[in-house]
């Protein structure tokens, strides 16, 4: 087993002092290099997890590392050239072309005042290419697809250099075909090396994708561990209060509702 | 490869762009040579240079009256455009403009309470209605911070509306106070706007924050981009979404301010040259930024240009930059909406 790259020790969040806590005692680490996907029903916190890795929201109690170094004490720069973030959905006001919009992405690389030069161009272009669309740089972000879209975001997240990439609900709003195409990328991201944190409530991703998974049921961790040891048919039941079971179709594991 | 062909495309771009600026920048320094020699001395149409190194009344009517309200009109397009633009990027919005903050209502209410209550010196004029444009943006802002409703970009807004409908009618409460012949038409010509009476020391008293205001916001070009997209997105880029936005937004209010302070309320230039700049130049701030304050500078001048010309008396320059705004906003959305999808 690798090295984690980023742990959760008991870490509780509330969004609101008067609320429940959303996340309760949450421990679990996240090996490097492979992906992990955060999987439970809706609003059990999923999404408000992976803004804790990100930092935008704050840990109540309990506390989240990045290797050897607690998640607050690396500066905004450093953050950003650590880990990137592909949001469910962006809304994109004006019209930007693909390659400016993926070129915000060097943020993080660039003093404060400076703009990005040929070399960031390079690399934006690049991200385009390990996306598969890199015919698409100079048109404009509002005429493309959702899926192509969705490739935008995680170009751009790449144009970041990232180690750690954060996917919120990547498939959610992506037909067939394009699940398919995502579901590939990220199998391309991994064998690159980074290492990938993700929502999904979709079984079938989950089980196309994940190297480990973190079961998460009303705010706590309800299994974590390998895909084959903890994503069973007797878990899913359990989470799920409906009859469901994973077979085996061609070799390939399958969800299926009884 | 279709690397090589996407990055011959971007660069093509790019340069087209630049080239477009560089010629709206030309353009615009030939235009503030000719406006200068425009006018109505001594019979309207352009002065011979040989005549302003004669006359000396052409001389003065040249270097002192129309040289610097020539400059201030540079100025206020550039300002109020590029405010402007920096507001509707900031607020994900292409209708706002850059006095909604509780700002033109706010000097609005400055410059008539000064014109009523104290006297109507210009300079008091002028720093009442400075005073109150930053008090309202100030009061914007903490009613923003105090309302439960929303994010954050959605209280501004509503705070700014509700700070604007406290001010004007404030303004309603001070005209029925004023006496109907002295003090009421003063309040109603500087509502109008305009830039007849502008001298070089309100030039001179503008300069130091226009030129402030509008040089940070060109350093901070390529980041405005940023800080449109969602607080967490921009935070996941590195960016620092709330203090950066508060910067900016007050590098934008200062210029705006100022001008707005002498010149009353100029409408509709920071509503529609916006629009006009991205249609040019894309959204890309790096472009449209200097595209809008180009654009901007040429707007605001011709429109003083035809103020100051066409009649034997002055047109106040709020009511032409608003006619020919809003006919230029209906070309731009009405007869055109189809382009608005494409590129």
């Amino acid at each position: 087993m690798n090295k984690p790259l980023l742990r959760f020790e008991q870490v509780s969040f509330r969004y609101d002092a008067r609320a429940q806590a959303v996340l309760k005692e949450v421990t679990f680490s996240l090996p490097a290099h492979q992906v992990t996907v955060l999987f439970g029903p809706n609003g059990c916190g999923k999404t408000t997890l992976l803004y804790l890795t990100l930092g935008w929201l704050k840990a109540e109690q309990g506390s989240i590392w990045v290797e050897d170094r607690p998640l607050a004490s690396l500066t905004r720069r450093e953050r950003g050239r650590l880990m990137a973030l592909v949001p469910q959905t962006e809304y994109v006001p004006f019209e930007y072309s693909v390659l400016e919009y993926i070129l915000l992405g060097r943020a993080p690389h660039l003093p404060s005042l400076a703009e990005p030069g040929p070399e960031d161009v390079r690399i934006a272009l690049e991200a385009l290419e390990r996306v598969g669309i890199a015919h698409l740089a100079d048109h404009s972000i509002r005429t493309l697809s959702g899926g192509e879209r969705q490739l935008v975001l995680i170009a751009r997240a790449l144009t970041q250099q990232p180690r750690l990439l954060l996917l919120d609900e990547p498939t959610a709003h992506l037909d067939l075909q394009n699940t398919y195409r995502l579901v590939e990328v990220v199998r391309e991201l991994k064998r690159q090396g980074i290492t990938v944190l993700m929502t999904s409530h979709d079984p079938q991703v989950v089980l196309a994708l994940a190297d480990q998974v973190v079961i998460l049921r009303q705010g706590s961790v309800f299994r974590h561990g390998a895909l084959d040891e903890v994503f069973t048919s007797e878990v899913l039941r359990e989470v799920y209060s409906i009859p469901l079971q994973i077979t085996l179709v061609e070799g390939k594991k399958t969800l299926q509702w009884l | 490869m279709g690397d090589t062909r996407a990055l011959a495309a971007v660069q093509a771009s790019s340069l087209h762009r630049q080239r477009m600026l560089w010629a709206l920048g030309v353009g615009l320094l030939a235009l503030l040579w000719i406006s200068l020699l425009l006018g109505r001395y001594p019979s309207p149409g352009l002065l011979s240079p040989e005549r302003l190194s004669s006359d000396e009344l052409a001389e003065r009517l040249v270097f002192q009256l129309r040289l610097p309200r020539l400059l201030t009109a540079l100025l206020l397009g550039m300002s109020l455009s590029a405010a402007g633009l920096v507001f509707q990027l900031l607020f994900g919005n292409p209708l706002v403009e850059p006095g909604f903050l509780g700002v033109s209502q706010g000097a609005a209410f400055g410059a008539a309470l000064a014109i009523v209550f104290f006297s109507s010196s210009a300079l008091i004029v002028q720093a009442n209605a400075a005073v109150f444009a930053l008090a309202g943006l100030g009061f914007s802002y903490l009613l923003a911070r105090r309302l439960r409703y929303g994010g954050w970009i959605l209280r501004l807004i509503l705070a700014g509306i509700a700070v604007s409908a406290l001010f004007s009618a404030g303004v309603g409460l001070l005209k029925i106070l004023a006496d109907p012949l002295s003090q009421l038409p003063e309040i109603t010509f500087w509502l109008l706007g305009g830039l007849a009476s502008l001298t070089w020391p309100k030039f001179l008293s503008i300069l130091p924050f226009s030129l402030l205001g509008l040089a940070l916001l060109l350093l901070y070009r390529w980041r405005l981009n940023l800080l449109a997209l969602n607080d967490e997105i921009a935070f996941s880029l590195g960016a620092a979404p709330h203090r950066e936005r508060a910067l900016v937004i007050v590098a934008a209010v200062l210029p705006t301010a100022a001008l707005t302070s002498v010149a009353g309320m100029v409408g509709w230039v920071g509503l529609i040259i916006p629009h006009l700049a991205r249609r040019l130049f894309g959204a890309e701030a790096r472009f449209s930024l200097p595209g809008a304050m180009l654009i901007g500078g040429w707007f605001v001048i011709l429109c003083d240009n035809l103020a100051r010309t066409l009649l034997n008396g002055e047109i106040p320059l709020g009511i032409l930059t608003s006619l020919i705004g809003a006919v230029a906003f209906l070309v731009l959305f009405g007869f055109q909406g189809k382009q608005w999808q494409q590129r």
